[in-house]
């Protein structure tokens, strides 16, 4: 095998352009003629707007225009919808609230834009804002989750700020088995608030061209074509085909980007408005204010056991936080992406949830790296670690007496998903060992004889990735089916361009797509580029998020690329004078079996440009494409423990150690994998120990800048202890499960479950900041 | 006002309205875009370049300050082929994703690397504590800075 091939830690190529200062990010590129866009926010968590004046705006000298959600309505702009209608278990479809790119009559929450101020220099596009008048009618609002049901009504179309009561499960074999529990654990559990805050912020470049009548926009988006769909289709910007939308260097996502938002919309319709190209970069505070926020539940989960701490029952109640509008993809994170993963690991019977998902008004809340699995498995894992204190288990015992054994693969979950492969005790017993499980006792002491608290925690996660079939999904509400498109084009002089419908905003596809489409053509690594991110050039595509690319998308390039090999195959037997059939294809060489006779890719591919005499039947050209829609979900797992220090003098709580192992299936680049697991984890630890969104009592966010908002910083985190076990996937060609969500899944719990531990406390709350732990630390 | 200092070794002259910040020079009047601004409380250090030889957060000084400075971006340590050291530790060791805290995230540790005495992870965590990365849970970051110190 090369030593660019499958399962090779090949270095990034797309590292050169980032370590040279040569990346192209969108706030990079500039136009002729460019103006500067300033968007109108409301200043109030809920209003009326009574009336907008921008004379005085005009008047400034720079500023171009001034539009609001009445300029945007007029020209027949259409709101911007939510992906995934979820339906009620009574039957009804969730209530929608009307969302406009630009509001016209309501604001709903702090940082929502009602207008765009487009001028010659950023300057004047933000004098230009300052100098619009809105009279406001300030109204009460609905700040937090606690307030939604029976607080003022937000939508006039949302009865009690109720989006959806959604049940997935049997409530009545749960209720049976509660009945015949010999122990039944409880646990209020709340989710906090996350604001994702991917380094680069949104941006948008918005173009007009009048002669074709065709926008671009350049913008940062984790699924370009999924953006154009939606502004052409629902949001009426341009038809599909007078409208391409680039995603170029994308600097993180975490699903932020995913979703798509008003200020690329207005951006893009200004461009045509003021006749010249429109430019937008937030600043780090309108990040903190508009990008669709993460998690917010509250939860009670009880779990039912025997008296052997065998599990019978799982109930959960959840109320989910949708914030002011559904944002894209926002009612499936809290139902399909959590209900579903409710069984984890383990083979619990019967399970019932039911989640409230209600409106507030604060910044939309959708996908964050995880989506769903994270609060679902924080849910799991805290509870199955309490029930195993209460129960005087040790807690990894207690998961191991309750696994999914190998052998009871493939595994119908009370909970709809069926897991296709698994070793779950495989992941445990190699994380205890590099922790050093049995050593913890003498660490323990060790600490407490310098006056500090050590404790240790586990969590046995389990994930849906590799969204998703198309039917099942489809089924379940989703807007649009969830395959992956490829494209494999081999030039005359056999380099090869493949096209893939993925976005890669960190992950590194330029070079994991690259090994594999190169070790699979038996081709130089070099020979192989990656296209991604623009709709002119990328025929369709779903976009890279829910750790789907190479689940999904590289499925999609090996199905490509074996139709390229089939093709090669039918050129060499005819250039060879054999039937395809007898022609092998290795290493890059097509062979006549049991003959000397043999092609290399190079020749094929030149002579399937220069047909000197093809017959009728093959056609020139050697190019294949392929949509691939999988199957199953990917069900990527593991286990993650946490050993934490605890200075009780002042609430400071260290991670000593950190141990990740999980079972991605068949790895492609272990190094690209590794660094997405040491990301995730950071998120994680961000989330249990320091990061929290927060809005006060009146809906004002008071966590908007990074001074307030914590964020994980080099001496807040401890190296990490990174390992895998491998059960491949049975259901891809590659094998594969997906690896960009499980630290941020696996870990949050494992860090609470140690500090819980270190304490000696039932729970406490997230984020596990040094003031919570030092007021549990003294029994406050 | 008038504005003049060297840019990556090249003499450099501006009119510039007088609250511009040096990362907007950077960016905006030179097109050096490899310097990026990634907040605007001087928290992030995305912007981080070199003011006569010692790191600084772009972002945080006017353009008026660094007259008659020597400034170095991100542009002016390597370029492909002729890698700085730091820049291909952070290569070899995957020490970046999305790229784009990278360049603040290489001029901070160079600095780190050359002024602040020997290295251990410990300092090389603390020492990095003004620069953000949401990708990588610096894990890879700090082994490339290690690396690149024994390098340099």
């Amino acid at each position: 095998m090369s030593d660019t091939g499958i399962g090779k830690s090949v270095k990034r190529r797309e590292d050169i352009r980032f370590i040279t200062g040569q990346g192209r990010y969108t706030d990079d590129i500039t136009q002729p003629d460019q103006t500067m866009a300033v968007f109108l926010r409301s200043p109030h968590p809920r209003a009326r707007i009574v009336s907008i004046d921008a004379s005085a705006a005009l008047e400034i000298p720079g500023v171009v225009g001034v539009y609001t959600g009445k300029d945007l309505s007029a020209d027949k702009i259409g709101d911007i919808p939510c992906g995934w209608l979820v339906k009620s278990a009574d039957g009804t479809d969730m209530l929608v609230a009307s969302r406009p790119p630009l509001a016209v009559e309501w604001v709903n929450f702090v940082g929502e834009t009602y207008g765009i101020v487009v001028a010659e220099t950023l300057a004047a596009a933000r004098a230009g804002a300052e100098a619009v008048v809105t009279e406001f009618e300030d109204l009460k609002a609905v700040a937090t989750l606690a307030d939604a049901l029976g607080g003022p009504q937000i939508h006039a179309n949302v009865p009690d700020n109720l989006c959806f009561h959604w049940e997935l499960g049997d409530g009545a074999q749960t209720d049976a088995a509660f009945a015949a529990a010999a122990h039944v654990t409880t646990l209020e559990l709340t989710n906090n608030r996350l604001i994702p805050n991917a380094m680069e912020p949104r941006a948008a470049v918005g173009i007009y061209d009048r002669s074709t009548e065709e926008f671009t926009l350049y913008t940062t988006s984790q699924n370009p074509h999924l953006e154009r769909l939606i502004l052409s289709a629902f949001v009426n910007l341009a038809p599909e085909h007078k409208l391409r939308v680039i995603s170029p260097d994308v600097g993180g996502g975490f699903g932020s980007k995913i979703f798509v938002y008003p200020e690329e919309t207005a951006v893009a319709w200004a461009a045509k408005q003021v006749g010249r190209p429109v430019k937008w970069t937030a600043d780090r505070s309108e990040a903190f204010l508009s990008d669709a926020h993460g998690r917010d539940h509250i939860t009670t989960a009880e779990l039912a056991m025997d008296k052997d701490g065998v599990f019978l029952g799982f109930r959960v109640r959840t109320r989910a936080n949708l914030g002011a509008y559904l944002s894209t993809f926002a009612s499936s994170v809290p139902t399909y992406l959590y209900g579903t993963l409710l069984a984890g690991q383990y083979r619990t019977p019967a399970i019932h949830v039911a989640v409230d998902g209600v409106y507030t008004n604060t910044a939309p809340v959708d996908a964050y790296r995880g989506a769903g699995r994270p609060e679902a498995t924080y849910v799991i894992e805290r509870i199955v670690e309490t029930a195993a204190r209460e129960l005087g288990v040790d807690p990894a015992e207690l998961r191991r007496r309750n696994f999914i054994r190998p052998d009871q693969f493939p595994y119908q979950t009370p909970v709809a998903l069926i897991y296709d492969t698994g070793d779950y005790e495989a992941s445990l017993d190699k994380a205890l060992k590099l922790v050093d499980y049995a050593g913890f006792p003498e660490r323990r002491k060790a600490s407490e004889a310098r006056g500090k608290k050590r404790g240790i925690g586990l969590s046995c996660y389990i994930e849906a990735c590799g969204l998703a079939p198309s039917q099942l999904a489809i089924q379940l509400g989703a807007g649009v089916g969830l395959y992956e498109s490829g494209e494999v084009r081999v030039n005359p002089t056999a380099s090869v361009t493949v096209f893939t419908g993925s976005h890669s905003h960190g992950q590194g596809h330029e070079t994991t797509f690259a090994q594999i489409v190169s070790d699979r053509l038996g081709i130089p690594f070099e020979n192989v580029e990656i296209v991604h991110g623009d709709t002119g050039r990328v025929e369709f595509g779903l976009g890279t998020y829910g750790s789907r690319s190479v689940a999904v998308g590289g499925s999609a390039l090996m199905k490509a690329t074996d139709k390229i090999i089939v093709k090669g195959k039918r050129i060499a037997a005819h250039m060879l004078d054999a039937k395809p059939e007898d022609v092998d294809f290795e290493e890059g060489i097509f062979a006549v079996r049991a003959t000397n006779r043999k092609l290399t890719f190079g020749e094929v591919a030149f002579a399937a440009y220069v047909p000197a005499n093809f017959p009728e039947d093959l056609e020139p050209g050697l190019s294949e494409k392929s949509f691939y829609d999988p199957k199953n979900f990917t069900f990527p797992a593991g286990t993650h423990i946490a050993e934490v220090e605890i200075d009780p003098e002042t609430g400071v709580v260290t991670v000593a150690k950190f141990v990740a192992v999980d079972d991605f299936g068949e790895v492609i680049n272990p190094m690209i994998v590794e660094g997405q697991v040491h990301g995730g984890i950071a998120q994680g630890i961000g989330q249990a120990l320091l990061e929290h969104g927060v809005y006060d009592g009146m809906g004002q966010l008071v966590t908007g800048s990074f001074m307030d908002y914590c964020m994980p910083r080099a001496d807040d985190l401890p190296n990490f202890i990174v390992d895998t076990t491998v059960t491949a996937c049975t259901h891809n060609p590659l094998g594969v499960k997906g690896c960009g969500e499980a630290g941020a899944i696996g870990s949050p719990p494992a860090i609470i479950n140690a500090v819980t531990d270190a304490l000696g406390i039932r729970d406490i709350a997230m984020p596990a900041s040094p003031e919570r732990v030092w007021r549990a630390a003294q029994g406050l | 006002m008038k504005v003049s200092l060297t840019v990556n070794e090249r003499p450099v002259e501006a009119d510039l309205p007088a609250n511009t910040l040096l990362s907007d020079l950077i960016r905006g009047h030179l097109g050096l875009t490899g310097t990026h601004v990634g907040c605007d409380t001087s928290q992030c250090g995305a912007c981080t370049v070199h003011l006569n030889g010692r790191a600084v957060k772009s972002c945080t000084i006017l353009a008026a300050q660094a007259q008659g400075a020597a400034v170095t971006t991100i542009e002016g340590i390597g370029a492909p082929g002729n890698l700085h050291p730091m820049q291909a530790a952070f290569q070899d060791a995957h020490g970046l994703q999305c790229g784009f805290c990278t360049p603040g995230m290489i001029m901070a540790a160079i600095d780190l690397v050359q002024n602040a005495g020997p290295l251990d992870e410990t300092k090389v965590r603390e020492g990095l504590e003004g620069n953000l990365c949401r990708c990588t849970g610096y894990h890879n970051i700090v082994k490339a800075v290690l690396s690149a110190a024994e390098r340099l």
